[in-house]
């Protein structure tokens, strides 16, 4: 009967959470339920409030309002040390008078235990994150992965209920931040560990999450799978930060919008309207074909996989498509583009249904 | 030719460094230690012509000698052991805490020090004689705390603010309360800085004189205060020299262990990571 109550429960809820630092509002009525097991990425602009969150749910910042509850107790009023979470620290935050084993094991021996299971559990983790032998070690002579791979096994140890990770690789070069983060994703799943990550790295988000929180301003954006985050933002701004996004300015008139000749039928009143179309969603058509925009090829920018073309349209205008590797293009070519996707925003911001163009 | 003389100008101002720092520290440092062993050391001789350990024996055999050495030693440790315990965590929250009046607060331990101390210990003794504080130890460890407050208050400070909150903040996280994280991280990761400070306030209540003078005499009698005394009643150099040395021993065997301390530290590569 509780198992089945509890089942019900989110592992973590968060309620309405407002925080204020002085007259400046940091976490603007914030709301957002996980449930056990999920890897939730918040993401967001540097200053947003994502750290902010984090910070309450772990118990540094006190909300100025609103309700935390884990495993659908409150924690609102408990200092960070008698909360179920651990927190793995920007730059590691590792005691460097300690060695790896002490580090690792001084959450431990607060809880009293035995020192046979200390040393035990204390091993396990290590291997966990690939650091056997690395037990007499001092921060110090270890490298920037390797640092943060004890930082994560000084709160894994623990088995908190949350797992809290802010900016955690952020401070190490590109190839090791891949890596680092695909482990804490197998260690995640395999623990089935509740994370809350917080990132302003969106390619990090988007490999990492079973969902993502855009934030902007202290507020939520979007909610979301990265799969629909991407493909269907929600908002202007989410359209914007996330991946490569064009952002064409225009009105809507009669019923329409208008991306050079073409017509988009739209479910939105008069007035300043912004489309926005992937680069991967424009196809490349004969010029003259139906439903499609021509310019002029100003800038190929060779990415590996495909090719980045900047196309102008008109003088204020310039499109970037995705051109496949098969197609031979140089700058000053003419093309012609069809948008296959689009998104519209209104005025305020906010995504509104738009038809495939109709007519040319 | 003119690459020697180049040469000669380069080490000239060192040289001369050298020369002032010969004359100025080691030369009176060395007379000091030449006095203690010497028993005849008339004018005209550079150096002693009878050496021995004769005013050795006479100062070691005096009871009042040892006596002086032992109030000393129990009063820089207890004076030490107080304004720890009494200044850190004052630090602390100097460092980590906003409230009204801080910065105020932390420059009145600057006044403190720029008051003419002999006038500061008159108007404390005033204080303690209605207390019934002077002559007894008490009153010294007092008036020695007064002393100890700016450098036990303004170098923690220092120390604490450089630690990373997030360390504080990750044991936090792992269960340790406010005192243990103190204790456990706090503490430990401001070492060097505060060993320093605890040293300097050890071996300056040991040399300390004015103050000690003033509230503790004439029951009570430092080594610096008894040496006052015993050159006051006959000048014989070499009471003094010899009382020199001994002093020197405790500021030296702590000076080494502070260097051992620092240096494993360093060995251990962790400072600042």
């Amino acid at each position: 009967m509780r198992d089945q109550t509890r089942s019900t429960l989110d592992k973590l809820s968060i309620d309405h959470i407002v925080k204020r630092f002085g007259p400046s509002v940091a976490v603007d009525d914030v709301s957002l339920s996980i449930p056990t097991g999920e890897l939730v990425c918040l993401l967001g602009p540097s200053g947003c409030g994502k750290s902010t969150v984090l910070r309450m749910v772990a118990g540094f910042e006190m909300p100025s309002a609103g309700r935390i509850a884990i495993d659908g107790e409150d924690v609102g009023t408990l200092p960070p040390n008698r909360r179920p979470t651990g927190m793995v620290f920007q730059g590691h935050a590792l005691w460097s008078h300690m060695t790896v084993a002490q580090n690792i094991a001084f959450g431990l021996k607060l809880r009293h235990l035995p020192r046979a299971t200390v040393n035990q559990k204390v091993a396990e983790v290590l291997e966990l994150v690939g650091l056997k032998g690395f037990e007499h070690r001092h921060p110090g002579q270890l490298s920037g992965g390797q640092q943060q791979r004890v930082a994560i096994a000084r709160c894994v140890v623990l088995e908190p209920k949350i797992l809290l990770m802010d900016e955690p690789f952020s401070a190490l070069d590109a190839h090791l931040r891949v890596r680092l983060r695909e482990e804490v994703r197998t260690i995640q799943r395999r623990l089935g560990l509740t994370t809350v990550f917080v990132t302003h790295d969106q390619e990090e988000a988007l490999t990492l999450a079973d969902r993502i929180v855009v934030m902007n301003a202290g507020r939520i954006e979007q909610i979301g799978t990265p799969d629909s985050i991407y493909g269907r933002p929600g908002t202007r701004f989410v359209a914007g930060f996330i991946g490569t996004m064009n952002m064409i300015e225009t009105r809507v008139q009669g019923g329409a919008a208008r991306l050079g000749p073409i017509a988009i039928a739209v479910d939105a009143p008069e007035g300043p309207v912004t489309l926005a179309v992937r680069p991967e969603d424009f196809s490349l058509v004969e010029v003259g074909s139906a439903g499609s925009v021509a310019g002029v090829v100003e800038r190929i920018i060779d990415l590996g996989a495909f090719r980045m073309a900047d196309i102008r349209i008109d003088a204020g205008l310039v499109l970037k498509a995705q051109i496949g590797k098969g197609r031979r293009i140089a700058v000053g070519d003419t093309l012609a583009l069809r948008p296959e996707h689009l998104i519209l925003f209104g005025a305020d911001g906010t995504a509104r249904p738009a038809a495939i163009p109709i007519a040319a | 030719m003119s690459a020697i003389l180049r040469k000669m100008v380069h080490e000239l101002p060192g040289a001369l460094i050298t020369l002032l720092l010969v004359g100025f520290i080691v030369l009176p440092i060395a007379g000091v230690f030449l006095w203690a062993f010497a028993e005849v050391w008339r004018y005209p001789s550079i150096l002693p012509t009878q050496w021995g350990f004769r005013f050795w024996g006479m100062m070691l055999g005096r009871a009042d000698v040892w006596e002086a050495f032992r109030t000393s030693l129990l009063l820089s440790v207890i004076v030490t052991g107080l304004s720890a315990i009494i200044c850190l965590p004052a630090a602390y929250a100097f460092a980590r805490l906003e409230f009204p009046g801080k910065s105020l607060l932390l420059l009145s331990f600057l006044t403190i020090q720029a008051f003419p101390k002999f006038g500061l210990y008159i108007a404390i003794a005033t204080i303690f004689f209605s207390l019934g504080l002077v002559g007894t130890f008490t009153g010294v460890v007092v008036v020695q705390l007064v002393n100890t407050l700016l450098l036990m208050i303004w170098i923690p400070v220092g120390a604490f603010q450089n630690v990373d909150i997030r360390l504080e903040e990750a044991a936090r996280d792992v269960g340790a309360g406010p005192i243990r994280t103190f204790v456990s991280v706090t503490l430990p990761q401001a070492g060097p800085a505060i060993a320093a400070a605890l040293l300097l306030t050890f071996v300056g209540t040991f040399y300390e004189t004015e103050g000690a003078f003033l509230i503790g005499a004439p029951n009570i009698r430092t080594m610096p205060v008894l040496m006052i005394s015993l050159i006051n009643n006959q000048i014989v150099v070499q009471y003094g020299a010899v009382l020199s040395v001994l002093l020197w021993v405790p500021s030296f065997i702590a000076l080494l262990f502070a260097r051992k301390i620092l240096n494993a530290r360093t060995i251990a590569g962790g400072v600042g990571a």
